[in-house]
Parts: structure tokens; sequence; C-alpha cells
């Protein structure tokens, strides 16, 4: 393996090159999606020039190639996170669509009106409103792990919070809105002590660190392919196949039966049994070969990059006069995120004023109400890096955010 | 497409309504009262009228946002007040042309201050944040008349 240059990486991302209101582009936005690699695009574009098919149901070659590529990128994502087998990776729309997945398909078999489920402040909306519509469904309590004034989970709490009713645990791995990484393992051992099932969205998480999740012990564990430099429309569950095999089905449809009688019909096996209708194929071949980029170029080293990339953003951003800069201090437990506010600079006009430089930020509540509720903001803007991002884009940043001073002064 | 001028959009006027909003206050004796959201951006207002037979008596608003969204509800409530129903709805209308770029209305004079926001018009994702309060006005009126006709 080459020695980790984003300058040579950069030129794999076509979208980067190009100018945006007479500037070059500094793409800042990564948490919300990453842009894509050429290696990507090629194979997509492959799939649908030389071997489009549906999946599982043609004898003929074209049929039995999509099959082929499709399973295969199951196995590279299943290595990937080192998952016991390809069977336990279900694909699914994406993140969201993988909780949803587990809170109805485990969920509504398995949660009653005297339980509860834990989640946090700090959840992305997708981590927390499938668990309100379970609670609605069921009768369910939902319980929330508060956060501190760094924006990390109050774990003191965390032995009264988890009680012999718990059924479900569901915690973001790494926070979109303030770039928190939890400590997965540690609430996962506490968690199981009482027996509840472990959900972890990963939407942040597996993208920027290597994940083991048979290391993490978890129960369950979401990503999506857009944000790890594939395409949207697609993404992961891993669940251990034991667990899904005892889960009754998410969605009725093609693909996911047996047998299909008049008043019944039998399941096919995991995965398939949660994979009704075509599936986006291309979706699953361009995940996958997202995987082998990221690999080829190694997550640990993508990690350091980051690493380093965070303590010169936090130096320099830090310094802007006037600049709030919410989330933790220390870049353990920090990921590649930079959620902040100027002044009395909105975060839109913040944004509005980056974008005039060619600056892409996001401003927004970033799907986090309860997240900005606690630190008193409507809004914050934020600044996400990923393994094509530099410092020329902090200083970018910096001078942007210099003319945003300039105008709210 | 040419560059659009962050100078033309962010006028010392809307700085100055955005630092000092108008009529920024609760309206006790208010008649009529909208609630109005931009959940994308946080964007958030209450209207509130003191409507008399058929004009607006009193104007007032509490909200929180970006300077465009507030300054542009700081500058219509400055020509809400005392103005008849039909040229609240009519001032409404002028102020969405000059949202949609068109010229005759950066000229027309009975806008007032709101002739600053005129740059917004080439920034299009910007267009919803000055529109907010213009939105809630519209509704509030028509709250107004349907309760009125009930
Ligand atoms: C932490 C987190 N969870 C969940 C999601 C939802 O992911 P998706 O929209 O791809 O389903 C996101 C992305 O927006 C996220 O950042």
């Amino acid at each position: 393996m080459a020695a980790f240059d984003p300058a040579l990486i950069r030129r794999d991302f076509p979208a980067l090159h190009q100018t945006i209101n007479g500037k070059p582009l500094v793409y800042l936005d990564s948490a919300a999606t990453s842009q894509k690699p050429k290696a990507v695009i090629a194979a997509i574009e492959s799939y649908y020039a030389h071997d489009n098919a549906n999946v599982h149901r043609g004898i003929h070659e074209l049929s039995r190639r999509a099959t082929i590529a499709y399973e295969e990128a199951r196995g590279k994502v299943a290595r990937w996170i080192n998952a016991a087998e390809p069977a336990e990776i279900i694909w699914t729309r994406g993140t969201t669509e993988a909780i949803n997945l587990v809170s109805m398909a485990w969920g509504l078999d398995n949660v009653g009106k005297d339980d509860e489920i834990l989640i946090s402040v700090m959840e992305h909306h997708s981590n927390i409103v499938p668990w309100q519509l379970l609670a609605m469904r069921t009768g369910a309590t939902l319980k929330y792990i508060e956060l501190d004034d760094h924006g990390r989970l109050v774990l003191d709490d965390l032995p009264s919070l988890l009680t012999a009713r718990t059924k479900i645990v569901a915690l973001g791995h790494v926070s979109n809105a303030l770039g928190t990484i939890n400590p997965i393992k540690e609430i996962t051992a506490a968690a199981k002590k009482v027996g509840a099932l472990v959900v972890v969205d990963g939407a942040q998480g597996a993208v920027h660190t290597k994940v083991d999740v048979q290391d993490l012990g978890v129960d369950c564990y979401a990503f999506s392919g857009h944000k790890m430099c594939g395409p949207t429309g697609i993404g992961v569950l891993w669940a251990r196949k034991e667990l899904l095999e005892s889960m009754s089905p998410y969605q009725g449809g093609g693909e996911m039966i047996h047998i299909v009688g008049r008043d019944a019909s039998s399941w096919a096996e995991v995965p398939h049994k949660f994979e009704a209708g075509t599936p986006n194929i291309a979706g699953a071949i361009g995940m996958g070969a997202a995987v082998d980029f990221l690999s080829d170029i190694g997550m640990d080293a993508i990690a350091e990059h980051e690493r380093s990339l965070m303590e010169y953003a936090m130096q320099q951003v830090g310094a802007v006069e006037g600049i709030t800069i919410y989330g933790p201090d220390s870049l353990d437990e920090r990921s590649a995120v930079l959620s902040f506010t100027l002044g009395d600079a909105h975060p839109h006009d913040i944004s509005t004023i980056l974008d005039s430089d060619g600056i892409a930020v996001r401003a927004g509540h970033h799907c986090a109400q309860l997240v900005m509720k606690h630190f008193g903001v409507a809004a914050t803007a934020r600044a996400s890096f990923y393994l094509y991002s530099t410092k020329d884009d902090v200083d970018r940043l910096v001078a942007g955010l210099g003319q945003v001073r300039q105008i709210f002064g | 497409m040419e560059t659009p001028q962050l100078s033309s959009l962010y006028q010392q006027l809307i700085l100055e309504h955005y630092r000092n909003p108008r009529n920024k206050a609760e309206l006790e004796e208010k008649t009529v009262e909208i609630h109005m959201a931009n959940p994308v951006c946080g964007d958030e207002i209450r209207l509130q009228l003191r409507i008399e037979d058929d004009h607006i008596a009193e104007a007032k608003f509490i909200g929180q946002g970006c300077s465009i969204s507030q300054a542009a509800i700081s500058m219509m409530t400055t020509k809400l007040q005392g103005a008849s129903i039909d040229d609240a709805l009519g001032l409404a209308h002028r102020f969405t042309e000059l949202m949609h770029g068109d010229p005759e209305a950066a000229k027309d004079r009975t806008l007032g201050d709101l002739r600053a926001l005129q740059g917004v018009s080439k920034f299009p994702v910007r267009i919803k944040c000055a529109l907010i309060g213009f939105d809630a006005l519209q509704e509030a009126l028509k709250k107004h008349a349907s309760e009125g006709s009930a």
C-alpha cells in the first residue's frame, strides 16, 4: 500500500474538481453524503452496460452474472465489518430503513406495554422516530440517555436507566451533529447484562473507522452506502444469523418467499427473507466497489488522516473570534465533524456566505433537533471531513469565516 | 451563470433590521396569531395581528432565524401598522413578485425598506427565508376571514 496522499486520492473523485461561484469547490458536507470515486461510478456503469438483469430469477447468463455480482458485493461488506457470514448482511435502502426493519420485524414481536426502549438525546431522527412509532404501537416507554456540556452521553446514568424491562438499546456509533464517538463496546456490555437487544446506528461509524461487529458485541449494526463513497439508495443491516432467523419478515413480496399458498406462505432463507422485491442491484454492486476502494486505502490510514485534519481544524477554526464549537474537545472522542456557530450570524447566513466562496457546509439542525435543543440553538453550521479533505480545505473555510465576520462583525 | 454578489444580498438595511428588529414583542390584544416554521433551517415566527374592521390596527412578531427571514418580517410589520387588509394582501403579492425577480416590483416605492431584499431573488435557496413572514401574513388574513364569516 502506498503512503496516504489526499492529493492522489482527490484525483479519484471527479465531482471535487469543479468551480462553484467561480471558486474551486471545497466540499465539507461529507457527513450528509460523500462524493463518489471513479471506481464506484465505473462499477455501476459497467453493471448496467454489461450485466443488467434481475437477480435470483433467471436461468440465463445475464441473470447469473448479475446475481454473482450482487452476492459478491454482500460478501465484501460482510468481510469488511467482520460479519460471521455474508447471509448476515441484509441490503436495505440505507440506515433509516435498516433501523425501521429492526423496529418492525423484531420490535413488534418482542416489545410489550410494560417494556422500555432506551435511546439517547444525541440520536439522528432516524434512530428516534422508528422507536417512537414502536412505543406508540406497543405502549412501551421510550427513555433517553442525556448529554453533557461537551455533547457526550451521561453514562453515569446508565445503571439506573437499564432495567429488567429494557428490551432495546439503540444508539448512534458516532453523532452526525457533534462528531461524538460513543463507547459502544462498554455500553453494549452493560445492556447485555439486562438482556437488551443492542442496535447501533453506524451511519457515521463504519464510514470512518474499522468496525468489527463481532468484537463490538452488538446485535444489529446499520449503515448507508452513500456516506462511504457508495451510491444512494443502498445500505446495510447487519445482525447475527440466529437473530435474523428468529425475526418475522419486514415486507412481503417476491424474493422473500419460499412457497406461496392462498392463505399463507413460507419464507426464503436469511438474508432473502428480508429483501422483498427487486433489490437495488446496481446500488449493492456500487457499495461493494466502495468497500474495495476504502479497503485498498485502508480504514486505519483514513482514520489517521482524519484525526490529524481534525486536530488542525479544531485549532484553526477554534481560533476564529466569536466561534463556538460544539461537541467533545478530545480527538479521542470526536470524529470528522465540526459543528459550530459564529457570533450572531445565523448558520443559514454562514452557509450562504461560504457557498459564495465555493465552500459547501451544512446549516440546520442536522436531523438532530434534540441535540440543538440541548445546546439551546436552533441550528449550527457543520463542516464535515473525509478521506479526500485537506488542510487547504480547512484554510479556505477559515478564510470564508473571516468574510462572515466582516459582514456580521 | 453570473455569480451573484454577496453585497447585493447583505445590504446594511437588512443587517440593521436583523440586529434591531421592529415590532418584535408579544401583542397582548391580538385578534389572530399564526405560527410558522421552516424545519429545514429553523426559521420560526409567530405573527400576531390586531385586526379592526377592514384594517390591521397593529402587527407584532416573535421569532428567530436567519438575517433574511428576520429582517423581512421586521420590515413587513413596519408596513402593516394601520394598513387595510386589501393593501396588506397587495403588499404580499408585490413582495412575492420582487422575490421572483420582477424588475417592476423592484422599482415600486410602496414596498419601502422591503426593496432592500431584492438581492435575495438571485439566491434561490434563500427566497423561502424572505417569504416566511408574508406566508404567515397570508395565513393570518385567511384565518381572520374564515373566523369572521363563521
Ligand atoms: C447518524 C446518522 N444516522 C442515520 C442517518 C440516516 O441515514 P440515511 O438517510 O442514509 O438512511 C444519518 C444520515 O443522514 C446519520 O448521519
